[in-house]
């Protein structure tokens, strides 16, 4: 029963942190991503649209790698919109955000019906489960938890987070980022191009949050259906959760997943299905729970202190 | 004159966002079909306006969503991003059929105003959670908004299932006519002869939040410290305005528009009913465009609420010729991404007409 729990929160939890770290990349240089659910959409649609057209030519893993990378092109794509829109237009970031929003899941519906008739694509996604790792499913508890029943996005994720704690914290181009957060006009003034970094960030943001569409929709569903439902949302609500620092971003991440899991599998739980609370409340568990913790929490916010404001050249 | 001025090219810039959509949604349409594009494009431009009935519907679409529209424009005016308007308008159209349905022992005029008031305490203090979570606990209000939109969604939902449920539709039970807006007989003139419009008298009531807003805001002391506090909050708090107070105060009119609109929308005699589904309502995502395309003013509001709802009739107009509907959300969102860049084109309308204004003293 843990393990099912554990497997179930893995399909949650996953998502959320790769689509958190993105937006984190892009707000820790100083840039408000709420175009990340727009951006998940459109990552999602075209990586599935391309999986339920070529998944019975290619092997099931060949398949999803390469529905991952259509997923990031596109989401790199989307987001050179909205960086062209607030890095070099100074154009309000909300605002472009909210379009994004709004044109992706139309976008998505427009282009299902053109071309398969119907507004959900297809797919199986049957064909990219791993029922066990070799060696590392055999290990008790361990194994039957992570390594069991698992899909390969799940270890990509992880991957994922440990490269963006790396770039952030222990590189040249992290330190620079984060500069751009905080001070651009210092940061400026040490020689740094402020507008180029903030691209990069931009653009790793869309990546990472067209992976996590795709990440979110293949093991919780057999069809897209023009959405993600709210979860670029709540990836935001992760991200603030987590103080935009990669290692609180897991907890916060781990901790919605997890109220996920519960709510999506309690008629399954013993204990909980004899108590009968309706199921509403078990839905709307994760969100006053956040509530309740970000009430106690967010005194001392550590926003990074440039977010959302546009950099102009020559401003002092 | 200078307001009038600045109001003139926020309204350019507003009108060259809405061409630059208009032209995106054309060459969508050619590019899905080439030989119905052009009939097609000219039903968006003039199906709102093709019969009374139709701009009366135009009203009817616009009334929800001008006063979504009012909702967040007023919290950004007062420097509050209020993304919950969907859960507060949710709660207010509950409150509503709830009067409308439960409250008959009333008469019909005193339990329609009953239903309004109610709709608008229920949004009231929907939104006072995030207010009082900004205001003393320091919590981002665009994050407590989220929250409290699942929460509201769920919430009810479950209220529906336990109080008006009508299991043989699954929706809301039907609110009886006498509960509804009164048409004022907008249902004879609103009319193509055959079928008279939905348009009633919850579009006056929107038009008069409008103004009323737009007067507390601009007119007003108690819209001037709301202003002020979120204009620069530590100047406001060194002015002595009670910075906390005013930051819930403001949540919860905004919160009092968006739960009217609710309202207004389910008492309006068209027979549409609340499905009890885990979706958040559309009118108050809309509501956030309808108030950034206006820049947040309250009288630009009603007008970007209407071309919102007139291109809405449009899509749906437009389906006669195998089109989706859907292109008309692609359109605006196009107006939309284009009016964040209002700022850059008023900016450089605004030096145009300084060098104007230079060239005619050169030659004076």
């Amino acid at each position: 029963m843990i393990f099912f729990i554990m497997q179930q929160t893995m399909f949650f939890f996953i998502p959320l942190l790769i689509v958190a770290l993105g937006g984190m990349f892009s707000e820790r240089s100083g840039i408000v991503n709420i175009a990340l659910e727009g951006i998940m959409v459109m990552g999602a649609f075209t990586s599935i649209l391309f999986i339920s057209t070529f998944q019975h030519m290619m092997p099931g893993q060949t398949t999803l790698l390469l529905g991952l990378l259509i997923a990031m092109a596109t989401g790199v794509f989307v987001a050179c919109f909205h960086a062209y829109a607030c890095i070099n237009l100074n154009a309000n970031q909300t605002i472009s955000g909210i379009a994004i929003n709004i044109f992706a899941p139309a976008f998505a519906i427009y282009t299902a019906r053109i071309v398969g008739q119907t507004q959900q694509v297809f797919f199986a996604p049957q064909m990219f489960l791993i029922s066990s790792v070799p060696i590392l499913g055999e290990i008790p508890i361990i194994g039957p938890s992570f390594f069991q029943g698992a899909y390969i996005t799940t270890y990509i994720g992880i991957g994922v987070l440990v490269v963006s704690w790396f770039v952030l914290y222990k590189t040249r181009f992290g330190l620079r980022l984060r500069s751009c957060g905080e001070h651009p006009q210092a940061a400026d003034s040490v020689g740094i191009n402020v507008y180029r970094i903030r691209w990069a960030a931009v653009l790793i943001s869309g990546a990472l949050a067209g992976m996590g569409g795709l990440v979110l929709i293949v093991p919780t569903s057999i069809a897209f259906n023009a959405t993600v439902s709210g979860y670029g949302f709540l990836a935001i609500a992760v991200l603030i959760f987590g103080q935009w620092k990669p290692l609180r971003i897991i907890l916060a991440a781990f901790f919605f997943g997890l109220m996920q899991a519960i709510t999506a599998s309690h008629t399954v739980i013993g204990f909980l299905r004899d108590i009968a609370i309706p199921a509403h409340f078990y839905h709307m568990t994760p969100y006053i729970a956040t509530l309740v913790l970000l009430a106690f929490t967010s005194k001392r916010s550590a926003a990074p202190r440039a977010l959302g404001q546009p950099y102009e050249k020559g401003l002092r | 004159m200078n307001t009038f001025k600045a109001g003139f090219s926020d309204f350019l810039a507003s009108g060259a966002a809405v061409l630059a959509g208009l032209f995106v949604g054309l060459i969508v349409l050619f590019f899905t079909n080439a030989s119905q594009a052009i009939p097609a494009f000219l039903t968006i431009l003039t199906s709102g306006f093709s019969s009374l009935r139709n701009f009366g519907d135009v009203l009817y679409f616009a009334t929800p969503i001008i006063m979504t529209g009012l909702s967040v424009g007023f919290a950004y005016k007062t420097g509050l991003f209020n993304i919950g308007a969907t859960g507060q308008f949710t709660f207010g159209a509950f409150a509503a059929i709830y009067v409308g349905v439960e409250f008959q022992f009333l008469p019909p005029a005193i339990r329609i105003i009953t239903a309004l008031v109610a709709a608008m305490l229920c949004g009231a203090l929907w939104a006072a959670i995030p207010g009082l979570l900004k205001a003393y606990r320091n919590v981002h209000e665009v994050i407590s908004c989220i929250m409290s939109n699942y929460i509201g969604m769920f919430l009810v939902n479950w209220l529906i299932l336990n109080t008006i449920f009508d299991p043989f539709r699954a929706q809301t039970a039907v609110v009886p006519a006498s509960s509804n807006m009164p048409r004022w007989g907008m249902n004879y003139i609103f009319t193509d002869g055959i079928i008279a419009s939905s348009v009633n008298s919850g579009i006056i009531v929107a038009l008069a939040a409008a103004v009323i807003i737009h007067i507390v805001l601009n007119k007003t002391k108690f819209g001037f410290e709301l202003k002020a506090a979120g204009f620069n909050k530590d100047a406001a708090k060194y002015a002595g305005i009670a910075q906390n107070r005013n930051i819930v105060l403001s949540m919860m009119i905004s919160g009092a528009l968006a739960g009217l609109g609710g309202a207004l929308l389910y008492l309006s005699g068209a027979g549409i009913s609340m499905n009890v589904a885990n979706v958040l309502a559309a009118e108050g995502f809309t509501g956030i465009s309808v108030a950034f395309l206006a820049l947040g003013s309250p009288i630009g509001i009603i007008f970007t609420g209407m071309l919102i709802a007139y291109l809405h009739l449009g899509g749906f107009t437009m389906q006669l010729f195998g089109f989706v509907p859907e292109i008309i959300e692609i359109v605006i969102s196009v107006i939309i991404y284009f009016s964040a860049f209002s700022l850059l084109m008023k900016i450089y309308l605004t030096r145009l007409a300084k060098k104007r204004a230079k060239e005619k003293e050169e030659v004076v």
